[in-house]
């Protein structure tokens, strides 16, 4: 009952029950002076993204002291792991991070792949650039909708979300069946071959969502009030970022230009012609227009890949059931739309993983979060928060 | 059909034939014009024949009551009619506007954000939209949370919604048509519309919900705040044309300007733009609106101080919300748009009223149209706009008024 709140070791040495369950958390509330008191924001509530829980000690408007709490949607997806076979956790992976699907099921593919040094067709590389940068697209637009209705502004939601948004997953619907949950990337290749005039299509709406920024600028980045905001709140200094292992466009907001993409290749992305885009300060608004400027970036690299799509198979040589990586340990990154997405597996020759454990890039970088927190004020925790961009789905597996 | 961003894809399947669809388009046409095409003849046909509609009124009830005095009715009957009349039309304008501003509002915010809205209740555009709503909401259980404080949860929409209606008195819906025409009448609105922050505080306090707390604290600074700057800005028209009844104002705004300019406020070089932006800001902050709209802010407060109500309850705060925009245009046609007078001599033809619900509906518009295009504000920002922005700036509008005003004297 004595856990003091002002520091995250407080929280960690509290009881269990001292912050979650409810007689407690009325004894709590005794325990604060008068002029303060806790805030339970979540896991119902319309702007923490999912079922996250955030408990703020606020004067006023003020906040004091923030603690997340996770787990509301914990599946145990790396346990599980553990009594599938290896094709049929790919599956699972489309649960994590439910708005970037195919970052998931590719980077799971690529640890296998490593484990059992599988050959991937170059057909199959490009369609898995493809559909990998068509899903950051995806999940960059859902960002910016949903940053848009943190502060307030409806209308952008609609654009993103409602309109642009929908073309990927009709784009995916064709090319796999599914919108949001795609198993599509294989191990050692995908599922499908591109379905005929698909490219075109992707084409099509690679050239629509260029013009489309400009249109986002006008009713969102630039606006006055949304700088005023957004601008100068929720700095996250590059030390920090990187003390916390921060990874993807809320580093690289932060002024450091760590692309895994260009770091380490991974599949055939040294063949591609694209640029970082990076902050200087770390506030929100430097996190919102990383995004909407990768959402660019993406577009060069789509363009690029559809036009020299090669022709040839789609799936490596691999074992159709009862796959049997040899004993031993992998770990492939992929650059999610999120940040660095690890797949760590531990084989030991048998039909299961022995271990499987994911480096889930909304988890860490969500621990920043009762950090930048302190000192803003209650609206600026939901912009805070929404310019995090976590996804539940991921953070609690 | 095959046109858009979602042609990318291939054209789309219509869910009904097209011809199908320009049929029901006709006949929906075809519908309003035999509703609205008689309406309008007599509207003006009465206009042109007899004069005002007020001046109409005056007639057949001064008729009616000697007819009714000569057969032996008591003298308190023609009294308390005459006041009785003028309440219910009030009353019912009071609640058929929400009703219609509702669904223009979703009308509005769906074709800014590329949707249709509401279109299925009521046949036509989902024009019954708002009255299935109202009855959904008339027939929800209402629901007191655990320790809420009973009497202040129960009367918080009341303590909001009863200010709405009496500030609805002296306003002036067209040349003589006025409930009570109060010489302080441009006081009166403002200073009752102001009471409503009592009910919001109230709502706040007697949900026993934080949320709610914080959104009440956060609508009683608000509203207060900008109560300053909006009674300023309006005090340039109010020395202008020496008056504060709402009908003088309008009166003193009859006449061309140069020749060809409306002797609206608005026009009125310098102060009377400046006047009317603030003024018109400080309207949607006083009715919670984006950019404005803290007190409710759904992604920070949930619902702020209304989170903890439902059924009739909530629908008496929405209600109050639709007629205070209204109420605002309404001050705003009022007092920077000439009233209900049309803006040239030839156009007389048509009536006071359709001028004054043509005025106001075009300010509402604008202030519906904020909300789906812009972000809200954060409380301490919205503070310093009022506080070091619009309040210096509306007082140098009534020293530039006050100069302008002497000038012209001399």
């Amino acid at each position: 009952m004595t856990a003091d709140l002002k520091s995250p070791a407080g929280i960690m040495n509290a009881p269990a029950d001292s912050l979650v369950s409810g007689p407690s958390f009325e004894t709590r509330m005794e325990k604060i002076s008068d002029h303060e008191m806790l805030l339970n924001m979540g896991p119902q509530h319309p702007s923490t993204h999912g079922v996250l829980r955030v408990v703020l000690k606020v004067n006023g408007e003020v906040v004091l002291g923030a603690v997340p709490d996770v787990g509301y949607l914990h599946r145990g997806v790396e346990k599980l792991a553990e009594n599938r076979n290896y094709q049929q956790f790919i599956i699972l992976t489309d649960r994590d991070d439910y708005l970037c699907a195919m970052m998931n099921n590719w980077g799971y593919c690529l640890a296998v792949e490593r484990l059992m040094k599988v050959e991937v067709p170059q057909r199959a590389e490009y369609i898995r650039v493809i559909v990998g940068e068509l899903n950051r697209i995806a999940s960059h637009l859902v960002f910016i909708g949903t940053f848009g209705i943190d502060m307030g502004a409806f209308t952008p939601f609609l654009y993103a979300f409602g309109r642009e948004r929908e073309i990927v997953l009709d784009l995916y619907e064709k090319l796999c069946g599914a919108r949001i949950t795609y198993n599509y990337v294989r191990i050692g290749g995908v599922s499908h071959d591109l379905a005929e005039g698909w490219i075109d299509q992707a084409k099509k709406f690679v050239a629509h969502m260029k013009g489309c920024l400009k249109e986002y600028d006008d009713l969102l980045s630039y606006n006055p009030i949304f700088m005023d905001r957004t601008k100068g709140v929720g700095v996250l200094t590059r030390e920090k970022a990187l003390s916390y292992g921060v990874a993807g466009p809320n580093l690289r907001a932060s002024g450091v230009a760590s692309d895994l993409r260009k770091l380490d290749p991974y599949g055939i992305y040294s063949k591609f012609e694209f640029d970082i885009p990076t902050g200087e300060r770390g506030d929100c608004f430097d996190r919102y227009m990383v995004r909407r400027n990768e959402i660019e970036q993406s577009c060069r690299i789509l363009e690029q890949a559809l036009e020299n799509v090669p022709s040839g198979d789609i799936l490596g040589k691999v074992a159709k059931f009862n796959l049997r990586p040899p004993a031993g340990e992998s770990y492939s990154q992929v650059e999610g739309a999120r940040g660095w997405l690890g797949y760590y597996i531990v084989s030991d020759g048998g039909v299961a993983p022995y271990r499987l454990h994911v480096r889930a890039p909304s988890f860490i970088n969500l621990a920043v979060l009762q950090e930048i927190l302190k000192g803003w004020k209650v609206a600026d925790v939901v912009a805070i928060l929404g310019s995090i961009d976590i996804v539940l789905g991921e953070v609690d597996r | 059909m095959a046109k858009g961003p979602w042609s990318i894809l291939g054209a789309a399947v219509p869910s009904q034939e097209p011809e199908a669809i320009q049929r029901r388009y006709r006949n929906s046409f075809l519908a309003l014009a035999a509703i609205f095409g008689p309406l309008a003849v007599i509207v003006i046909g009465i206009q042109l024949k007899y004069g005002d509609i007020s001046l109409v009124y005056q007639k057949v009830f001064e008729s009616l009551t000697a007819l009714g005095l000569k057969k032996g009715l008591p003298i308190w009957v023609p009294a308390a009619v005459a006041l009785l009349i003028p309440c219910v039309l009030i009353a019912t304008l009071f609640h058929a506007a929400p009703l219609v501003l509702v669904w223009w509002e979703q009308k509005i915010a769906a074709h800014v954000q590329i949707r249709m809205g509401p279109m299925r209740v009521g046949r036509f555009h989902g024009i019954l939209q708002t009255v299935a709503d109202g009855i959904k909401l008339l027939l929800k259980e209402d629901i007191v949370p655990a320790g809420a404080d009973k009497w202040v949860h129960l009367l918080a929409p009341v303590v909001v919604v009863v200010p709405a209606y009496v500030a609805y008195a002296p306003l002036t819906f067209g040349r003589g048509l006025v409930g009570t025409d109060l010489d302080t009448g441009t006081l009166f609105v403002m200073a009752v519309s102001g009471l409503s922050t009592i009910g919001l505080l109230m709502a706040g306090w007697g949900s026993n919900n934080k949320y709610s707390a914080l959104g009440g604290l956060r609508a009683a600074a608000q509203v207060v705040s900008y109560e300053i700057p909006r009674v300023i800005s309006l005090l340039p028209v109010v020395m202008w044309a020496g008056t504060l009844s709402l009908s003088g104002i309008a009166q003193a705004q009859e006449g061309l300007w140069a020749g060809f300019l409306p002797r609206w406020f608005i026009f009125y070089p310098f102060v009377g733009q400046v006047a009317y932006l603030i003024f018109l800001i400080c309207t949607v902050a006083e009715t919670n609106r984006v950019p404005f709209d803290i007190a409710e802010a759904e992604s920070e407060l949930v619902s702020g101080f209304n989170t903890e109500y439902s059924g009739m309850k909530f629908a008496l705060f929405f209600m109050a919300e639709y007629a205070y925009v209204f109420l605002g245009a309404a001050v705003g046609t009022a007092l920077f748009f000439g009233g209900g007078a049309a803006p040239w001599r030839f156009l007389n033809f048509i009536p006071s009223y359709v001028w004054f619900f043509g005025k106001t509906c075009a300010q509402v518009f604008f202030i519906i149209l904020f909300r789906w295009t812009y972000p809200r504000m954060r409380v301490d920002r919205l503070m310093e706009f009022c506080w070091k922005f619009l309040l210096p700036w509306s007082l140098v509008n009534v020293a530039v008024a006050g100069a302008l005003i002497l000038w012209r004297m001399r």
